[in-house]
């Protein structure tokens, strides 16, 4: 058991480093966590991040050059034993000039990058791409909802993109200020109500990167997560058609009352294709009417959902906003001990524990009712 | 008091014994003073013990960040807090404290007997303790302001749009009516620093000859009064949205969210250099004294303050990048943000010329001060750095802004008070403060602060945004979350050791004389602690040192130097 203690003893050096030569060496550290701004995965961040270069470059170059001039005052000038009066210098107008124009020039060299920077990453610069894919993100407290309007489906928590393509995101928020954040891919926009704001960014490589909201929102703000998951073209194209069918009937007995379970007591805010809605919908099309969130239009089946539509819900790995991961592998239904280890089960048997403050205000299940219930959105893949 | 004679306003017992009247009383002297100095020490007080009170809910922050998953606090209870930190440190800590010094020490300065509106300026203190007390009796409701000290709308309507969350109890009135108290509290302060500063100077003390403490004092009062106009009205049609029914901010009706932001804003920038321009002010009063030598460029801070004064109002939108703004106009806002920070390197500059060749004596204030502009310029860089507007998107509402604030408020302006404090004590009360703890509590300040405020920088550039109540295990946050909240501890012993300083010294200090530093200003040139009336002859005035003219007269400055 050394070894553990020696890396935990190291990483903490490592960080100590970090924090000493942030300023020189913190491209080093950028492995140091997965959301760093620095371990970028699109041109986006990636110019994003040159522009920190620029700046950690001129600021260290300011404050070693002030901080050793005031250091070095501090000890030259130091009182000392008959030191004779100083010389009672009021200023002189040169050297206000010369300090007037230096950082003048300096900080417009600065602005030079950050409009160059600025033109760059805007909505404006979105490159003319024949595949770019058009993702509409909702903004919920406190979750998020991704719909992709050209293939008409609904997903949440996870933003599943093809890799090397444009994405282009529409920000929606019918309730109050998020803001769309993957450190690893993009800047922040905010989502705020009433407005039509844009952004769009690619991912260079395969991958997994977290996504945060960064606007404070409410009392479950710190639970507010996603992830985009960057798959190739191919994947994406397959993952679409899975997404686009409709909800897979309960496989077995313990699912089938699952299934009741979900009819009975969780379709009020939850859809599911094929069970309780006959179709995916466009959530900003129902949600932002007078009517408001859990109005049931009469003449259709659709209406504002209040919770994630789980159609495909044993496909993805997070639940309620990032707080728990999708461990379906740990979830056997006809465990007993569910509880122990299968996330969907401890949600289900303490949503109000998890994650305090949240909408999903349900009484509390037995726990066959929870095994049937896992049973079944395990099996909607 | 003891002029007045038996029949006009006293009373009298039966026995003829003359009975004290409630206003000599010791409780009723301060309670109905308007003395100046009374006034200021008042504002004193208060405000360190609000910054007592706010500093143990940034404990209470840092304890429940310290590890991932923190159960220490519930996330309401967690957001009431950070709200109510960042409102009881900018509201009822630095501005008060900030008032205060103003009020004590300015019209000493320009060598006047009061403030202009003595009887205003006590309004303006009571206006603002029953403001502070307001704001924070919400906790005993359990309904404290939980809306950011920013206070967003619509989550802070009653409901927002169609979400069924946002703030149904009344925590955002008590912070929209509290702010508004405190506003009318700074407008009557603010005020009343003009017209001292403009009317009562001593003969001779043109604007040009004032110190640059009166400087800085004046630019704050002319951006309060500009500001807090926007604030007051933001919070009044917030206040209309939530119990009167109308939609200011509510896109339901054609109300628009974005309007309280630029309005929050136009006020909240010009803010930000209220809370440090007295600093600056501060630290140019006490680099001279302590290097034996004049400011270095009085002409360039003086007008560099006001430049900063002028363009704190075109900056405001750099709070929004992230909201979609269009390309041009944050560009513009971009180059407002670059333009401002020319003056305050300006600055910097001037101070580090004042103390070079000089002859440093190295005081507790010296040391507070010299630790100013080594901390001021990391939060001016990384200042800088945020009006790079792409780099802004990753960085905004991220910790690297918590960095950033911290090093302003904390490194700059809270490093300036305890700076003032020591450098002023002696005049508020006749005796030193103590040095040997002083030189303690400065390495704890500085140690702590660096250490709670350094790794802040390093988590928003890994990606950890800001006003979270936790965060999971897996991110790479842990150790540098842990680490600040050790640094928070550390800093909390060495504001101990200050508030032991000043009780300790206020029993067991020793005498300071009327001029312990060998000082330039006027405020040396009175008694300390000055009579009610302050001088018994007002000074005239041939220079900007007018003590050291008069200490010095072969060498006094209006000999050598025309200004």
């Amino acid at each position: 058991m050394r070894m553990p203690v020696f890396s935990r003893t190291k990483r903490w050096l490592a960080l100590l480093g970090c924090v000493l030569l942030s300023s020189i060496l913190l491209s080093a550290c950028g492995d140091e966590a997965s959301t760093s701004i620095l371990n970028t995965a699109g041109p986006v961040a990636a110019d994003e991040k040159v522009l920190f270069y620029v700046v950690v470059v001129l600021a260290a170059v300011i404050f070693l050059g002030v901080e050793g001039w005031l250091v070095y005052s501090i000890f030259r000038f130091r009182e000392r034993p008959n030191t004779p009066n100083p010389y009672q210098n009021h200023g002189n107008l040169f050297l206000e000039a010369l300090w007037t124009g230096i950082p003048t020039v300096v900080l417009f060299i600065l602005l030079f990058f950050t409009i160059r920077g600025l033109l760059q990453v805007a909505p404006e610069a979105q490159p003319k791409d024949a595949n770019t894919v058009t993702v509409e993100a909702v903004g919920h407290q406190w979750w998020w909802e991704f719909y992709y309007p050209k293939y008409n489906i609904t997903t949440a928590d996870t933003l599943v993109i093809p890799a090397h393509t444009t994405i282009h995101v529409d920000l929606f928020s019918n309730n109050v200020i998020h803001s769309f954040w993957v450190p690893n891919l993009t800047g922040k926009t905010d989502l705020i109500p009433g407005h039509d704001n844009t952004k769009w960014f690619i991912a260079d490589k395969n991958g997994t990167y977290t996504g945060l909201c960064a606007e404070f929102c409410g009392t479950q703000h710190g639970n507010m997560r996603f992830e985009v998951k960057a798959v190739n073209t191919d994947s994406f194209q397959s993952w679409i058609s899975t997404q686009q069918q409709t909800a897979a009937a309960p496989g077995n007995s313990l699912a089938q009352q699952g299934q009741a379970i979900f009819k009975n007591q969780c379709s009020t805010c939850h859809g599911i294709v094929g069970v309780d809605v006959t179709q995916f919908y466009n959530p900003q099309q129902f949600c932002n009417d007078s009517l408001g969130a859990g109005h049931n239009y009469p003449t259709t089946d659709v209406h504002c959902l209040i919770g994630p539509n789980l159609t495909h819900f044993g496909s993805r790995d997070l639940i309620a906003g990032g707080v728990l991961t999708n461990n379906s592998q740990a979830c056997n239904p006809t465990d007993p001990n569910i509880m122990k280890d299968c996330h969907l089960a401890q949600w289900l048997n303490d949503p109000q524990g998890i994650k305090p403050g949240n909408d999903m205000n349900i009484g509390q299940l037995t726990t066959d009712q929870i095994r049937q219930l896992v049973a079944y959105l395990e099996g909607l893949k | 008091m003891a002029t007045r004679t038996i029949g006009e306003n006293v009373t009298t017992t039966t026995t003829g014994v003359r009975r004290k009247t409630f206003s000599e009383t010791y409780v009723g002297e301060w309670i109905t003073t308007t003395d100046h100095k009374m006034i200021g020490l008042m504002y004193l007080i208060t405000g360190f013990f609000f910054f007592v009170v706010g500093g143990m809910e940034a404990l209470l922050i840092r304890t429940q960040l310290a590890e991932p998953n923190g159960k220490v606090l519930s996330p309401d209870v967690y957001n009431q807090i950070f709200t109510m930190h960042g409102t009881t440190m900018i509201f009822l800590f630095v501005i008060p404290v900030l008032s205060g010094f103003g009020n004590y020490i300015v019209p000493l300065m320009i060598g006047a007997r009061d403030m202009a509106y003595p009887r205003m300026n006590a309004f303006g203190f009571w206006m603002l303790l029953f403001g502070g007390i307001f704001m924070q009796s919400s906790f005993i409701f359990n309904q404290a302001p939980n809306g950011g000290w920013f206070m967003y709308a619509p989550l802070s309507e009653i409901t927002a749009g169609h979400a069924y969350l946002a703030t149904p109890h009344m925590n955002a009135d008590f912070w929209l009516l509290g702010t508004t108290l405190l506003g009318i509290s700074s407008i009557s302060g603010s005020l009343n620093f003009v017209v001292t500063i403009f009317r009562l100077r001593a003969p001779g003390m043109s604007i040009n000859r004032m110190p640059l403490f009166t400087w800085m004092i004046l630019v704050m009062s002319f951006l309060l009064l500009f500001a807090l106009p926007s604030l007051t009205v933001a919070s009044g049609l917030l206040l209309l949205d939530r119990h009167v029914g109308t939609h200011f901010f509510d896109t339901a009706v054609g109300g628009d969210p974005l309007l309280w932001q630029h309005l929050f804003w136009s006020f909240g920038h010009p803010e930000v250099y209220i809370l440090i321009l007295p600093a600056f002010g501060m630290i140019s009063e006490i680099l001279p004294v302590f290097s034996r030598k004049p400011i270095f460029g009085y002409t360039f801070i003086a007008w560099s303050g006001v430049a900063i004064g002028f363009l704190s109002f075109t900056v405001w939108a750099h709070h929004m990048f992230a909201v979609g703004l269009p390309s041009v106009a944050q560009a513009f806002f971009a180059t407002s943000t670059t333009l401002i920070a020319i003056p305050t390197a300006v600055k910097i500059f001037n101070w580090l010329a004042t103390i070079w060749k000089g002859k440093i004596r190295f005081t507790v204030a010296m040391l507070f001060a010299l630790g100013f502009i080594a901390m001021f310029l990391i939060g001016g860089l990384n200042g800088a750095a945020l009006a790079v507007v792409p780099f802004d998107y990753q960085v905004t509402d991220s910790y690297f802004v918590v960095a950033h604030i911290h090093y302003v408020l904390f490194g700059g302006t809270a490093m300036a008070v305890f700076a003032g404090l020591y450098y002023w004590f002696p005049k508020f009360t006749g005796k030193l403060m103590n040095e040997k703890i002083g030189k303690w509590q400065f390495w704890f300040i500085f140690i702590g602060l660096n250490v709670t405020f350094f790794p802040m920088h390093i988590l928003g550039i890994f990606g950890m945004p800001r006003r979270v109540y936790t965060y999971p295990g897996n991110m790479g946050w842990n150790e540098l979350n842990l680490m600040a909240s050790i640094g928070a501890f550390v800093l909390g012993i060495g504001v101990l050791l200050f508030l032991f300083n000043i009780v300790n010294s206020l029993k067991n200090g020793e005498a300071a004389g009327d001029d312990p530093w060998d000082a330039y200003t006027l405020e040396w040139d009175t008694s300390s602690p000055p009579k009610k009336y302050n001088f018994l002859e007002i000074p005239v005035v041939r220079s900007r040192r007018p003590f050291y003219d008069k200490k010095y007269p072969e060498i006094a400055d209006w000999k050598s130097v025309i200004h």
